[in-house]
């Protein structure tokens, strides 16, 4: 699949990924021994559109470089990216620059990615003052607007980030990351950290936001408990490379690579755990 | 079958008995305290594995640390927590009023008759020490035995947590065991006074499913050896199921319903455990629905701890005007107990 990947552009993904490399190295200590990190080792993958595509894999495996490559925080060593038929990476400084608005990220640690000293408004507000998109007046209404969307109330557009709980300031990093009309939303790990009602409350909000706007989701997770339940399409990534990909029934239901065996087998036994809780009663 | 008194004379009394336990948080000058635990009632029986599920905020910390006797001095306490004791073997039990005890015989149950592991056995144990010195450092402190005793009592619990290279384990420093072998480590450190009780808060927490199935085996394995009762937090239902006995359900500091987990996971009857079970696939109505997760709409609001009504009211799905009174724990059966006036819906 790879080199015909390289050989033309995609005409269905909304985002392909082939062959991409990444190599993190760091000069040595006392011993001046070189520290190598290959996180990416040629790895391809699709991104269909208007979907929720979910990127699993343990830790170490690549996931997060990966998502970083795409979203061009990160620069890949070798390979390709395109982006609605374009060519992301590799490529100018300017293309990437109009291009970047389109792809929006959304991190982990909502309490340190959110400058503490911002209000809520001024969080939601600053891509669009960045972008120069409307007057002050204009872009506090607007700000207003993507809370209310999220689910915040515009009446706690004043508080700082911290006075909101994890899943609030979770909606908070949504509602800025939306607030330029994203075609893809990256979420890293957005999720874990969570309370798992909120956990589904967040991935009810995307699936409402993605009818809303027709968005593409990549969703880096490591649980699969929640996001099995609603990824059109999973993605398993081992050592560097994507191993496996198929929608949600193909990647759970029959895993053909051991690292997704593994995975799948991990989510039922969540299941048989329910299972067994049951016919305990039973007997 | 036996009647209920019956079964009162027959049975042993519990380990621990919780009654009316409340626990609250000083904020600051002048201000009520924040309350973290309202009335919880709780039995722990020798030997059960009891598992508290809840998600943060429910007070499950706070409830282990009322039982080590681990709370802030700038907490208010109320009601009680019995501890059955034994003084010398020849003496009948005790029960003991754990919250007011002193610190110097705290200091003789804590590590040896109560034992905790914590959630990041990276951060809880010294970086400084050599892992087998801390094992025996508990041992130090409990009973009077020789070194020679002691590094063979500490090897021989490290034997049993599943440690083939036993001298390479005692010989290390934290850093240099997985993450997998300090959960382990810590497994054998709360253990090695054989206590009756264990408290474990979220100990696999941070680790994939692979290594937290790894991981609740070696302690049920432990917990069957060395016969104590076991306290098991988390905010995953799915680690319960085929591991503990009974469950406690906590919801914003009161406990909400409780009884064994085959019969509590099969027939939840408190809205907010239907609510939360039903996220799991495998669960009775898990999956979408109409394309969304069957959640709990709302939060928890901090506002809420102060009702005088049922704690769940704002969120509920099933409520009416006579859930804005305060819901008694109902018995249903045995074992099963739960705070709604309106389980049966």
């Amino acid at each position: 699949m790879g080199t015909e990947a390289t050989a033309r552009a995609p005409k269905t993904a909304l985002v392909r990924i082939a062959a991409l490399s990444k190599r993190y190295s760091q000069a040595g200590g006392l011993m001046g021994k070189r520290f190598v990190v290959d996180a990416l080792r040629g790895a391809d993958l699709d991104i269909a559109p208007g979907c929720l595509t979910a990127l699993v894999g343990g830790s170490g495996s690549g996931k997060s470089t990966l998502a970083k490559c795409v979203a061009m925080l990160e620069k890949a060593d070798s390979g390709e990216i395109w982006f609605e038929g374009n060519t992301i990476w590799p490529g100018t400084s300017k293309q990437l620059s109009r291009l970047r608005p389109k792809i929006q990220m959304v991190f982990q640690d909502s309490a340190s990615a959110l400058n503490p000293r911002l209000s809520a408004a001024q969080i939601v507000a600053e891509p669009l003052e960045i972008q120069n998109l409307g007057k002050r007046s204009q872009l506090r209404e607007r700000a207003c607007e993507l809370m209310t969307e999220v689910g915040l109330s515009p009446d706690w557009a004043d508080r700082r980030p911290l006075e909101f709980s994890g899943g609030q300031r979770q909606r908070l990093a949504i509602a800025r990351a939306i607030a330029l009309k994203p075609a893809l939303l990256i979420l890293d790990e957005s999720l874990s950290g969570l309370d798992l009602s909120t956990q589904a409350q967040i991935l009810n909000l995307l699936l409402d936001l993605q009818a809303a706007h027709s968005l593409t989701y990549l969703l880096i997770s490591h649980d699969l408990t929640l996001v099995g339940q609603v990824a059109d399409f999973i993605a398993v990534m081992h050592q560097g490379k994507i191993v496996e990909t198929g929608n949600r029934q193909q990647v759970l239901g029959s895993p053909q690579h051991a690292h997704s065996k593994e995975l799948a087998a991990s989510v039922r036994v969540v299941e048989e755990a329910y299972r067994t809780a049951r016919v305990g009663i039973e007997r | 079958m036996a009647t209920q008194t019956d079964l009162v004379s027959i049975a042993p009394p519990p380990l621990i008995r919780i009654r009316d336990l409340t626990v609250g948080y000083i904020a600051g000058h002048g201000q009520p305290p924040a309350p973290a635990l309202h009335k919880v009632a709780l039995d722990i029986w020798p030997g059960e594995i009891v598992g508290i599920l809840g998600e943060s905020g429910a007070g499950k910390s706070t409830l282990a640390g009322s039982i080590l006797g681990l709370l802030p001095t700038s907490s208010t306490r109320a009601g009680s927590i019995c501890f059955q004791s034994q003084v010398a073997p020849n003496q009948d039990l005790q029960m003991q009023n754990l919250l007011r005890m002193g610190e110097r015989r705290w200091q003789s149950i804590r590590g040896a008759r109560i034992a905790m592991i914590f959630q990041e056995p990276g951060l809880s144990l010294n970086p400084v020490m050599r892992v087998g010195d801390q094992i025996a450092e508990v041992i130090r402190a409990h009973r009077s035995q020789s070194r020679a005793v002691r590094k063979q009592g500490c090897e021989e619990i490290l034997r049993e947590v599943g440690f083939a290279d036993v001298q390479r384990i005692y010989r290390a420093y934290p850093h240099q065991l997985s993450g997998g072998e300090l959960h382990r480590v810590a497994i054998a450190q709360a253990l090695v006074c054989r206590p009756e009780l264990v408290i474990a808060d979220e100990p696999t927490r941070a680790l994939d499913v692979k290594a937290q199935g790894e991981i609740l085996k070696v302690l049920l394995e432990m917990q069957r050896n060395v016969g104590s009762a076991l306290i098991f937090i988390t905010h995953n239902p799915a680690l319960l199921a085929g591991f503990a006995d009974r469950v406690v359900i906590m919801y914003a500091g009161r406990v909400v319903e409780q009884g064994p987990v085959g019969q509590v996971f099969q027939r939840p009857l408190h809205p907010y455990t239907k609510g939360l079970l039903r996220l799991f696939p495998g669960s009775q109505d898990a999956g979408l629905s109409e394309g969304r997760l069957p959640g709990i709409p709302g939060t928890l609001r901090t506002a809420d701890y102060q009702t005088s009504g049922c704690i769940f009211e704002p969120r509920c799905s099933v409520r009416t005007a006579v859930c804005r009174n305060e819901p008694f724990a109902e018995q249903v059966s045995d074992d099963h107990r739960v705070s709604c006036f309106h389980y049966g819906n």
